[in-house]
């Protein structure tokens, strides 16, 4: 049995058959990066107790090419991306668990780059992985790795956002600059590489929840607006609650550089990805308080009221333009693709 | 982008509206046509339609070269690709637009079909270089602006002598389509549509220049007012159509001088001369087929034409009966007279030319101004 080459070596079939091979695998790899009582215990479950209260529950696969991006990469984007889906829900996060696809002869040192950029993200976000899985399937049947991590958290008392509670008047408060994540990622795509110094957003927003919390527990609607953007994820709370949304496109903070490539490619900033901004919708008695709290935080410095829900049957999303005129915003239909001409 | 932001400025767009309102004869009312799918989608998108005043009326125009295209040559393509099994490489908003079948080169691509992304003809030529056992097909599609770079990938590709490159040719020619629409019987004899005037092109006539308008312009009496694509372009522009109009002239005019001059790009036109010619006719989605309106690779460069070189024979496919694109291009009816109209048709199932790409009339109404027709304004 050959020790693993963490410098030169590369996934391989054993890595996933259950042998010596894959023990070595998991722990020179997974265990250093991921180190916790519960995950040290080895077991194939992890036991702990919960306080009383209401759990949230979420999961995620994700699949990204390329694995690694300026700002960010797939291990800490499958932390914070799962970490946020608890969140939007108000709760603190817990545990994770994380299962692996790795696909053949991807370079352990990638493998171990992302594990650890992994166990970072959890670290700094105070939660544990505390169960994995791995398997490895052959060269061209996967695309590097692929990684699905599912969280549990404790809903504090008093908190319930959920998208069916917009109401009328309600204000809808943006925590940053639209777009980072989706330009990121974008600008090294093969063919399309352009020069950008725009880094992912990609970041755990929990703590940002409870800042906003602290000053008013009773937020209508939180939501990332991940793939898709803010126009998807605003079409889905109107949709859920109702209403519809009048939105002014000065107010919406767009950093210079991601309008220029949006500009370059085509494509709108309300309909690009983030992942490390969120959208909250409050009593209006409750805008100015939550809206101080979220640019007093490091996550929200750049936070804006972008926004107000109104009576629409409707349910239309429309942004009046800094040219005074208006118009919808509308989901994509399909994936985002680059125009000609 | 400094640049880009000076020309969006909204206090600027409101003087610009105020003086179309002043110079608008209250009486009168204006109909323009934007040709172009840059214009259509900057009208939309910043919602421009709000700050014209009620006489003035914008009919979008056919120049979104993913919306003419016909289903035909989108079912020629997936053919290269599925029967002939080559490496079909195309620009992003192709993918979706289905064929004569309800089959896109996406749903091709999900059957295995090798079909890729590219952002420029020199990626598709950089592909055959990399793969020399592999037949390469760029699908070129796109009027005069994209022309001038597949001309140069085919002259790259003959310099490399890259046999395994071809071109599927599908570039059509401003001109030809808005002398279609001036002529067509409606708009030339009857007068039941009054097309007071057009905003010209933004970077197909950095190509061309301004000086193929003025045929138009002459003959058929319309002012033309060539416009950048940023919202300011467009306001301007308006501004000056309405000032031609209520002084009877009708002239080529050039708001665009920034980066548009009377005789274009010598260097890019001689490139397309040497290497394309015309097709007596093409045909158009929502147009029909129209003369001369096309261009077709020249016998010098043959090896590199993917019709001669798979022997590919032309597929016409009619449009849907009840789509009203045609009528819609020339400004006979809106997409809210299509019975279609957000139910069958919608971008993700788009029945018609005009619902296919983001810059279509359909589309654009669908997208960013279905709030408008809801509430009873027009756009
Ligand atoms: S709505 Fe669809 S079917 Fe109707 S005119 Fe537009 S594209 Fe054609």
């Amino acid at each position: 049995m050959k020790p693993l080459d963490r410098t030169r070596g590369v996934v391989e079939m054993a890595h996933g058959g259950g042998g010596r091979a894959m023990a070595r695998l998991i722990e020179s790899i997974f265990l250093t990066s991921f180190a916790n009582p519960l995950l040290n215990q080895r077991n194939d479950q992890a036991c702990f107790a919960v306080e009383k209260g209401r759990l949230a529950m979420t999961t995620d696969s994700y699949v990204i090419q390329p694995l690694f991006f300026p700002g960010g990469d797939i291990g800490a984007l499958s932390v914070h991306g799962t970490v946020n889906d608890l969140a939007m829900a108000g709760a603190v996060p817990l545990h994770l668990s994380a299962g692996f696809i790795l696909e053949e002869g991807l370079p352990l040192a990638d493998l171990a780059r992302l594990v650890d950029s992994m166990g970072q993200a959890a670290r700094a976000a105070g939660v544990a992985i505390v169960t994995g899985d791995t398997k490895v399937v052959e060269k061209g049947k996967g695309d590097g790795v692929f990684i699905t991590t599912t969280g549990i958290g404790i809903i504090p008392d008093g908190v319930a956002p959920s998208g069916e509670r917009a109401r009328p008047g309600d204000a809808i408060l943006l925590s940053g600059t639209l777009g980072d994540h989706g330009v990121a990622v974008m600008s090294r795509r093969e063919n399309l590489s352009f020069e950008t110094a725009i880094l992912s957003d990609c970041a755990s927003l929990h703590g940002l929840v409870a800042a906003m919390v602290a000053v008013a527990p009773d937020l209508h609607v939180l939501r990332d607006p991940t793939r898709g953007g803010l126009a998807a994820t605003l079409n889905e709370i109107a949709q859920q609650s109702g209403v519809g949304m009048e939105l002014v496109e000065t107010a919406i903070p767009v950093k210079a550089q991601v309008r220029a490539a949006c500009e370059l490619l085509g494509l709108d900033p309300l309909n690009v990805a983030n992942e490390g901004k969120l959208v909250a919708i409050v009593a209006p008695k409750d805008a100015e308080r939550v809206l101080a709290a979220m640019q007093a935080h490091p996550l929200g410095r750049d936070a804006a009221r972008i926004g107000t829900v109104i009576e629409d049957a409707d349910r239309f999303v429309v942004l009046k333009t800094g040219f005074g005129g208006t118009r919808m915003v509308d989901w994509l239909a399909g994936e985002q693709l680059p125009r000609i001409c | 982008m400094k640049y880009v932001d000076e020309f969006r400025d909204g206090a600027l767009a409101q003087g610009l509206a105020g003086a179309i309102a002043r110079a608008a004869r209250p009486q009168r009312r204006y109909h323009f046509m934007e040709f172009c799918g840059g214009h259509t989608h900057a009208i939309f998108r910043y919602g421009l339609a709000d700050l014209l005043p009620e006489g003035v009326r914008m009919i979008h125009g056919p120049g979104c070269p993913v919306c003419v295209l016909p289903m035909g040559r989108i079912d020629m393509a997936i053919q290269l690709a599925v029967q002939h099994g080559v490496t079909l490489c195309t620009y992003g908003d192709m993918l979706r637009v289905p064929g004569g079948k309800g089959v896109s080169l996406l749903t091709a691509k999900a059957q295995g079909a090798d079909i890729r992304m590219v952002y420029s003809p020199a990626d598709a030529v950089a592909l055959a270089q990399a793969h020399p056992d592999r037949p390469v097909v760029f699908f070129a599609i796109g009027f005069e602006t994209t022309t001038p770079p597949t001309a140069l990938a085919i002259k790259q590709a003959a310099a490399l002598g890259l046999a395994n490159f071809s071109v599927f040719c599908n570039h059509v020619l401003t001109p030809s389509a808005i002398q279609n629409i001036l002529e067509s019987p409606e708009v030339r004899e009857l007068g039941t549509v009054p097309l007071d005037g057009f905003i010209g092109p933004a970077h197909v006539s950095t190509v061309i220049g301004s000086r193929p308008y003025e045929f138009f312009a002459e003959e058929y009496r319309r002012p033309v007012v060539i416009a950048g694509f940023e919202p300011l372009d467009v306001m301007q522009a308006i501004l000056m159509l309405v000032r031609q109009v209520n002084e009877d002239r009708f002239e080529v005019e050039n708001e665009f001088a920034r980066a548009v001059s009377r005789d274009g790009n010598a260097k890019a036109k001689a490139l397309v001369a040497e290497l394309f010619e015309l097709r007596r006719s093409f045909e158009w989605r929502g147009l029909g087929r129209v003369p001369y309106s096309a261009l077709a690779i020249k016998a010098a460069y043959g090896a590199f034409d993917a019709e001669r070189r798979f022997a590919l024979e032309p597929v016409s496919v009619p449009d849907h009966k009840a789509c009203a694109c045609g009528a819609i291009l020339r400004g006979l009816k809106t997409p809210a007279d299509c019975a279609l109209f957000g139910t069958a048709c919608t971008p993700e199932t788009p029945i018609g030319s005009c619902m296919v790409s983001a810059e279509g009339a359909c589309a654009a109404w669908y997208s960013y101004g279905r709030a408008r027709g809801a509430r009873g304004k027009p756009s």
